[in-house]
């Protein structure tokens, strides 16, 4: 399946409305809550998710996530979970910063 | 870098935390549903939780890791307290489900769940036309279901539409998915009656036939093929047509909790008439003893309760053996393998009930019975005799 909405690296990602994002020490993770269900996320995925707050565009945070994990190899992964991140609604996105 | 999070549901819980925690906060309701999954006794549970009680449980349960939080009934609403519970469990970090017939919804209440933080709302309808409806909930509710829905949407929630299917409703799912497109639900439930409780006593007029159960997920498989994710439809047949039980409530004491009104604690909205079982109440222990210790909650863990054929069955870690009320109900043991397995020595009861002779008009033949106070108190009384 296509993406729903075409992005760039100079789009803003952001948690989708129908979701929520939050960490749970119980299952030292973070998870994405939304109606009667819940996605406990890896380790990889809360840490991008944690960046998609609508303030950074992808490429500021895979710029972040390379600083943080002092890796430059990691760009590939990080929008391939984007792409998949977005087509089952967790993320949407804007051309520009958030109001 | 690894690329997904895994759904919970399909990994096996290794430290079982009661993830999902359902408030039943009062058995009081306004419509009389005969498929109700409230216990048919109700009518003896007089005493319910104080706004107190409530808010210590939702910590208590909130300290154990449980984060998604049911607020249902009976119809919460029937609480007037229920804006002060949301807030409460809000502020600890639930995600709050109201869980609701609509009735007592107006825009007043709406905001000020807004406010206290409620995540979403899930909206029940018995059927897509108003005559059933009202006549299954024997309430005049179909066109106020209409207008709450709107307002749920008016106010950005997202919104489960939720119909209980049986064999008086199951020829109008088609309408069913098309009232849910209509109102903008983000989700559709579509559950087949699970026979306990009121449902039981009803079995033989909502038990839907073996055709009509395959027309309806023909229908459903069609309908999911041309809208696709714009709502997304959950369709769950009758335990009593599989050849495999269910993995009931994700496994026994795993990651369920259901509070009853006053305050016993189950391990399902069942349980409470399952016999030799001393359900405890979140009055006299911390939730945290009940849901570690209590002889309930560890009555069917793991596999060493289980009987044959279930003990040496490869498929056991699947569905650690099934439903204990079902298997209850259908064969008188609570410690039964799940008739509903076609392992099971007892699964031609199953096959009884499913293939026996319907009669043509279900509701004239023999007449529901609705889940009023009044019924309740006569079954009650009726218990109390045998």
């Amino acid at each position: 399946m296509a993406d729903p909405t075409p992005w760039s690296r100079a789009s803003y990602p952001r948690i989708a409305r129908l979701y929520r994002f939050q960490w749970e020490a119980a299952q030292n993770a973070y998870v994405l809550l939304f109606p009667e269900g819940m996605v406990q996320l890896n380790v990889a995925a809360g840490e991008i998710l944690r960046r998609c707050d609508g303030k950074r565009s992808a490429g500021e945070i895979i710029a972040d996530l390379r600083a943080a994990f002092q890796s430059d190899a990691i760009d590939g992964d990080v929008e391939a979970f984007l792409r998949s991140a977005t087509q089952d609604g967790w993320v949407e996105w804007r051309d520009a910063v958030s109001p | 870098m690894a690329r997904r999070g895994e759904p919970v549901s399909s990994v096996p819980t290794t430290a079982a935390v009661p993830l999902w925690m359902v408030a039943e906060l009062t058995y009081r309701c306004p419509l009389h549903c005969p498929f109700c999954s409230n216990p048919v006794d109700f009518a003896k549970i007089k005493s319910e939780l104080s706004t107190a009680e409530w808010c210590r449980i939702f910590a208590e349960a909130r300290a154990l890791g449980a984060v998604q939080l049911g607020l249902t009934g009976g119809e919460p609403l029937s609480r007037p307290d229920l804006e002060e519970l949301v807030a409460e469990a809000h502020r600890l970090g639930f995600y709050t489900n109201l869980i609701t017939s609509g009735v007592g919804l107006n825009e007043t209440r709406m905001r000020a769940l807004k406010d206290a933080g409620l995540d979403h709302v899930q909206l029940s309808f018995q059927d897509s036309t108003r005559e059933l409806n009202d006549f299954l909930s024997s309430t005049r509710t179909f066109n106020l279901k209409r207008r709450v829905a709107t307002l749920i949407k008016d106010h950005g929630f997202p919104m489960v539409m939720n119909c209980v299917i049986h064999r008086l409703n199951i020829d109008h799912v088609d309408r069913i998915i098309d009232l849910a497109l209509e109102i903008g639900a983000e989700y559709l439930e579509l559950a087949n009656t699970q026979f306990y409780g009121w449902a039981d006593l009803n079995r033989s007029q909502l038990l839907p036939t073996r055709e009509q159960l395959e027309r309806s997920e023909a229908v459903v498989a069609g309908y999911r093929q041309r809208i696709g994710n714009r709502l997304r439809i959950l369709y769950v047949i009758s335990d009593l047509y599989e050849t495999r039980p269910k993995r009931c409530m994700n496994g026994w004491g795993t990651t369920f909790m259901v509070i009853a009104p006053d305050g016993l604690v189950m391990p399902c909205h069942a349980a409470r008439m399952l016999p030799g079982i001393n359900l405890p109440s979140a009055r006299d222990a911390s939730l945290r003893e009940i849901w570690l210790d209590s002889p309930a909650f560890n009555r069917f863990r793991g596999d060493q309760w289980m009987p044959e054929p279930c003990r040496s069955c490869p498929e056991k870690g699947k569905d650690l053996g099934g439903c204990r009320c079902q298997a209850f109900l259908l064969t008188g043991d609570v410690g039964a393998t799940d008739p509903v397995c076609d392992k099971s020595p007892l699964h031609a009861r199953v096959l009884e009930i499913v293939n026996g002779p319907r009669p043509p008009r279900p509701e004239i033949e023999r007449p529901l019975v609705f889940r009023t106070p009044e019924n309740s108190e006569q079954l009650l009384a009726t218990m109390t005799e045998s």
